[in-house]
């Protein structure tokens, strides 16, 4: 059994004497534990939506989603609120996501306390040094302010604190769109290797095709509120069968006479 | 003679943490419709340097500390804002990243896209208009006639970049800066707008300066490359050439650590560190503690490496622990 399954899941947004949005319209998907699923698509197609249901942060027109075997969206408000620490996002940009005026040990503290109300003192401040080292943040730096740390410093510290409840699903929404090259590629791998050593599941949203073909063991390309192919990620991008998954490969530029 | 030949530019910036050494010493010729890319991380001088040559550093912080870039036999660097103002915008012009922020949000495109005819060739208000629908008509707009009227948040990411890159050659400029163009798209509006900039580039034989920190998208349009890093262009080659034959070690350690040259489930190469920070006075090489791939330990210590030609024009930093 997969561990999160989406089933006809349809999410319409109401227009005023129109027809409504149809931004998820009718997606079906199964991820197994410890997999990334990658989910590409142009701004627009539905996929930040899409992740954003299976958030329970927009209630789905239709459709169901089924996380561990549990209906999600079967439960009653103050439920959802119980469960929403299962799931975690990082967001493109780091400098936006993390609170100015909290320091690495304010924002971590809330994070970890929001899973175990009763951590303080000592095992608080190991518990957040552990979650520093894991993510490879320097725990000297405990007491600064996000202000004092680079794009990719920030984005680890976001990503600890997405760790830090425990969450059994963490989508990443465009990680390291907003990064230098030298610095996406310290993000990758630390994702990477996060997801390996914690036995994460991952959904991984990214309009650049050859970061997702890298981390995604399959991807989904979404087009107009639909999946319109979905497949294992080499195979995808070696030989892509819909016609619109085609025309994205064909748009990504390539380096000529690679070495 | 090249088109526009920029020697030793140095832009500094003086601030309150001490002088931001942005652009220290870079040289850089352009031909008559060539595409020379510039690429480096954010904070590598590349915007700056395109910045420079056309008065748009705010002076004071900034200063032009030395230099000259020569076009047309005119030092754009020291000829005067009024000499400038008839250049910029006319026979130099400038596309951005985000056209959202480049177009006036109160103003009809016509009334923008109109002004440099009316500035530049002193066209009359009805003759302006039909050039601008036609240049609107040119870069792919439909209905032209209807759409000039509109105001920009009426248009998409896409067909605004379009917008601008119909204001920026409507004056058949000999050069186009092109800083980041589409790093604010999609892939496939992305592909669309590099098509258009290098098609109506071989119509009126501007040539364009390609500024990008992608080196897949700079791999696509441009001739030569400069790939820059803290302040200084540590190599240049025609572009086959570059990548197929990287010498310097940050070049090497860029293509190193893109995904889209490595195998599946292959650790991608990391470059260890952060970019240095040019409010410190460097000394030597400046990649010197990021270097990995070449031999630290010979990297010059006293002075900062200067160009030189390695044969066929590949030029590279000449420091002996980053060459290869």
């Amino acid at each position: 059994m997969s561990y999160l399954q989406l089933i006809d899941l349809k999410t319409h947004f109401p227009v005023k004497n129109s027809e409504p949005i149809r931004a998820v319209d009718g997606v079906s998907l199964e991820i197994q534990k410890g997999e990334i699923l990658g989910l590409v698509g142009e701004s627009g197609c539905g996929k930040s939506t899409l992740s954003r249901t299976v958030m329970q942060l927009i209630a789905p027109t239709g459709g169901r989603v089924i996380l561990n075997g549990e209906e999600l969206t079967s439960f009653n408000p103050s439920e959802v609120r119980r469960r929403r620490l299962d799931f975690q996002m990082i967001f493109q940009d780091p400098y936006a996501s993390l609170n100015p005026r909290m320091t690495v040990f304010s924002t971590l503290a809330e994070a970890l306390r929001t899973r175990q109300p009763e951590l303080k003192g000592t095992e608080l401040n190991q518990a957040i040094a552990e979650l520093m080292e894991r993510v490879g943040l320097d725990w000297r730096y405990i007491r600064n302010y996000p202000h004092e740390f680079s794009g990719g410093q920030r984005q680890r510290i976001a990503i600890a604190r997405a760790l830090a409840p425990q969450p059994k699903l963490v989508i990443a929404d465009e990680p390291v769109s907003a990064l230098d090259v030298s610095i996406q590629s310290q993000i990758l791998n630390l994702l990477k290797g996060l997801v390996a050593d914690l036995n994460l599941t991952m959904i991984f949203i990214s309009h650049d095709l050859s970061v997702v073909r890298y981390i995604a063991d399959r991807i989904a390309v979404m087009h107009f509120g639909k999946i319109v192919e979905l497949g294992e990620s080499e195979q995808l991008m070696e030989n892509p069968s819909h016609d619109y998954t085609k025309e994205l490969l064909a748009a990504i530029p390539r380096i000529r006479d690679r070495a | 003679m090249p088109l526009l030949e920029v020697t030793d530019l140095k832009t500094h910036f003086h601030t309150r943490n001490g002088i931001v050494r942005a652009v220290d010493g870079v040289s850089f010729s352009l031909e008559k419709g060539q595409t020379v890319g510039i690429v480096g991380e954010s904070g590598s001088g590349k915007s700056v340097t395109c910045y420079s040559m056309l008065g748009l550093i705010p002076m004071p912080p900034g200063k032009i500390e030395g230099g000259s870039a020569i076009f047309d036999s005119i030092n754009l660097l020291n000829c005067g804002e009024k000499k400038l103002r008839q250049i910029r915008g006319k026979r130099i012009s400038m596309i951005f990243q985000d056209p959202m922020t480049s177009l006036n949000p109160y103003l009809r495109i016509a009334t923008q896209i109109t002004e440099p005819l009316h500035l530049h060739m002193g066209m009359s208000k009805n003759r302006a208009l039909k050039e601008a629908i036609r240049a609107l008509d040119e870069v792919g707009i439909p209905e032209p006639e209807t759409r000039i009227q509109m105001y920009p948040h009426e248009f998409s990411g896409g067909m605004r970049q379009r917008v601008m890159i119909a204001m920026a050659l409507i004056t058949k400029p000999e050069i186009l800066i092109a800083d980041e163009p589409t790093t604010a798209l999609d892939v496939t509006v992305q592909k669309q707008i590099l098509d258009l900039i290098k098609e109506r580039q071989r119509e009126l034989g501007t040539a364009v300066v390609f500024i990008t920190h992608d080196l897949a998208v700079i791999s696509e349009v441009c001739d030569e490359i400069n790939v820059m890093y803290a302040g200084n262009i540590v190599e240049r080659a025609e572009t086959g050439q570059l990548f197929k034959n990287p010498r310097h070690a940050y070049t090497r350690a860029l293509l190193k650590s893109i995904p889209a040259m490595h195998a599946k489930g292959d650790e991608l190469y990391t470059i260890p560190g952060l970019p240095p920070d040019v409010s410190q006075p460097i000394n030597g090489c400046a990649f010197r503690p990021r270097n990995e791939l070449g031999e630290r330990n010979k990297c010059l210590t006293d002075q900062r490496p200067k160009l030189k030609d390695t044969g066929a024009d590949h030029w590279v930093q000449d420091c002996p622990g980053c060459l290869a």
